[in-house]
């Protein structure tokens, strides 16, 4: 091959890409600041395919290490974006990528939790706005893994089924108008991935208002910690109710008050 | 393979495999590691593989003319009260789990020896060093606690020749393999070989003679479910453990801060002349207890803070103040983060009530 026809097949290889490129009519995909390989399966698989751009505006905060594979603490929070209808959270590398969904219909939008991580991964909060886009931030965690292929401790001990579903709570007025919701539900949250236990876990939270409003609604999955422990912060400062069941049809119905 | 133990000495990752550590040290591993991964893949023959593994071995020592050597040098500190003082870092590829102390006393039987360190190589490098420098085999081991960088270098020793509490000894049964595996991922081939071995022996507290010497030891608990303390008589030197750092942030995977606190109290009663805290330099008054104390105080005391004001884990860990004098002990940052995911999750359950 010449040097001479090579660089001729790279003229035209340039001036097809600019031809391409011209009219610029759809907008670039953003580079994954992340740089994660299963990124775009991400964007297909749990987020509906749409729009994603992203945000700094999206808070991840967690440790740099997981200290506890079946316990990483997750804090998240945007800041600054009006009318955040559901936040996700994903897991690029966990076997079981996505951990929940947040609805925050009368509560700001912000969540912690904690999460099972089977190895070092990134982890993403993807905030949809009306316009349907998913304003994305997130983070690496690294971790040596295994807490996805584990067995929780509550089907180990037995003891879980006098506790299921127990809810236990505190809530803190703040000086925002805000009150933060603690919570806590008795449920072994078991992935189906540990060797001969199903998979068992609660599907959806519902916090209501004294008057039966919903305030805020979380659809938890498999790689949300056992006995779950969750932070809100919802609108007024009244007494809320939970309602929710888990993926074999168990209610869940509590009350807390201030 | 997960237990809730493992992260009794973090899951906390530091670069990829294993296999990545000195044995495959400097430039020339980096050539030819992939080259032994892909004979080993295509030929998938045992031998080459060991003949690659072997020259490239050979090529490699010359880089580093001792390869997972810990150059151990024991400080003396009292009359026949020796110690291997450890760096105050975390586990990485560099250190080969060098952080810790570990220290022996003559005695007219041979020495007693006081934790055995990090890995078999550490274990074993520390046994040479002892016997040459005492001219007798080791009369006997103890262990203080039950984590790992203070007894996977046991297999130095026969099992009946480690004593240790009761509690340690169900500990390292139970745990011991999963917490060697996870120094393997963090400081690598410098653990090669390394299994833990189960003291034989319980430890007795109270008066222990050996060889002449007459020894305390005091069964306390509080960094773990079992912590022993030695005491030297003749030189009124204290080797604290784990229950005393000084001058490096303390670790708590395992802790109960009450019981910790009560065990200071009890340590800073003794009239000693030395202090050999678990980790950081040997000190001659209470100041490393003291600055124990104060840590864990304020750590309790913030955390508990934290959690009345219905803090979630993260906000904690943003939100609380650090005092400067906290702020500057080494690998502070790294294990005040590690404590309050280790000691947060029990106390916030103290603020939330059962909901009806």
């Amino acid at each position: 091959m010449s040097g001479q026809r090579r660089v001729g097949r790279w003229r035209s290889l340039f001036a097809l890409t600019l031809l391409l490129s011209a009219p610029c009519a759809w907008p670039a995909k953003p580079v994954d600041p992340l740089r994660s390989p299963a990124w775009d399966a991400m964007v297909a698989r749990h987020l509906d395919g749409g729009a994603v751009v992203f945000d700094e505006r999206v808070i991840v905060r967690m440790p740099d290490s997981a200290e506890d594979a079946l316990s990483v603490p997750v804090e998240v929070r945007v800041e600054g974006i009006d009318e955040v209808q559901e936040i996700r959270l994903i897991a690029d590398l966990n076997p079981i990528p996505l951990i929940l969904s947040y609805v925050p219909t009368r509560a700001a939008p912000a969540i912690s939790f904690r999460f099972k991580v089977e190895q070092s991964t990134p982890v993403r909060a993807a905030a949809r706005t009306p316009d349907g886009v998913w304003h994305v931030g997130g983070a690496w965690l690294s971790a040596a893994g295994g807490g996805c292929t584990a067995p929780s401790y509550g089907t180990g001990g037995g003891m879980w089924r006098d506790q299921l579903n127990q809810v236990s709570g505190a809530l803190w007025p703040r000086d925002d108008g805000h009150s933060r919701l603690k919570l806590r539900v008795m449920h072994p949250m078991d992935t189906g991935l540990a060797s001969g236990i199903p998979v068992f876990h609660i599907e959806s939270l519902q916090v209501l208002d004294a008057k039966g409003r919903e305030l805020a609604r979380v659809l938890t999955y498999e790689p949300v910690s056992e006995n779950p422990v969750l932070s809100l912060d919802l609108e007024g400062k009244g007494p809320v109710r939970i309602v929710g069941r888990d993926i074999q049809g168990n209610r869940i119905d509590a009350q807390v008050a201030p | 393979m997960t237990h809730r133990s493992l992260c009794s000495l973090s899951l906390r990752q530091r670069g990829e495999g294993w296999g990545e550590g000195p044995l495959v040290r400097g430039r020339l591993s980096r050539f030819w590691r992939p080259l032994t991964l892909a004979l080993s893949r295509h030929a998938g023959r045992g031998d080459l593989l060991c003949a690659v593994v072997a020259l490239s071995g050979l090529l490699t020592f010359p880089a580093s003319a001792a390869p997972f050597d810990y150059g151990l040098h024991a400080q003396k500190i009292a009359d026949g009260v020796h110690v291997f003082e450890g760096r105050t870092e975390h586990f990485t590829r560099d250190n080969g789990g060098d952080i810790v102390n570990t220290g022996y006393i003559e005695t007219a039987a041979g020495a007693l020896v006081i934790d055995t360190g990090p890995s078999r190589r550490y274990g074993e490098q520390m046994r040479a060093a002892i016997e040459s420098a005492t001219g007798k085999p080791v009369a006997q081991v103890l262990i203080t606690h039950a984590h790992p960088d203070h007894f996977l270098g046991n297999q130095a020793y026969a099992a009946d020749a480690i004593t240790a509490l009761p509690v340690t000894r169900q500990t390292i049964q139970a745990l011991g393999e999963d917490l060697a595996a996870n120094l393997y991922r963090m400081v690598g081939g410098w653990m090669e070989g390394t299994e833990a071995r189960v003291p034989a022996r319980d430890a007795q507290p109270g008066a222990l003679v050996i060889g002449g010497r007459s020894l305390k030891l005091l069964a306390l608990r509080g960094h773990t479910d079992a912590d022993l303390a030695v005491y030297d008589e003749k030189t009124r030197t204290l080797f604290a453990g784990d229950l005393v750092f000084f001058q490096r942030a303390p670790t708590t995977p395992n802790a109960d801060l009450g019981a910790w606190l009560e065990a200071l109290d009890q340590l800073d009663r003794l009239d000693f002349a030395v202090l050999v805290p678990g980790h950081g330099p040997v000190v001659k008054d209470h100041a490393a207890i003291v600055q124990t104390r104060a840590y864990l105080k304020w750590l309790r005391a913030s955390l508990q803070d934290a959690t009345r004001r219905g803090l979630d884990l993260n906000e904690a860990m943003a939100q609380v103040k650090v005092p400067p004098e906290f702020a500057k002990l080494a690998v502070f940052r790294d294990e005040f983060q590690r404590s309050v995911v280790h000691l947060y999750p029990a106390m916030e359950l103290e603020t939330l009530r059962r909901a009806k």
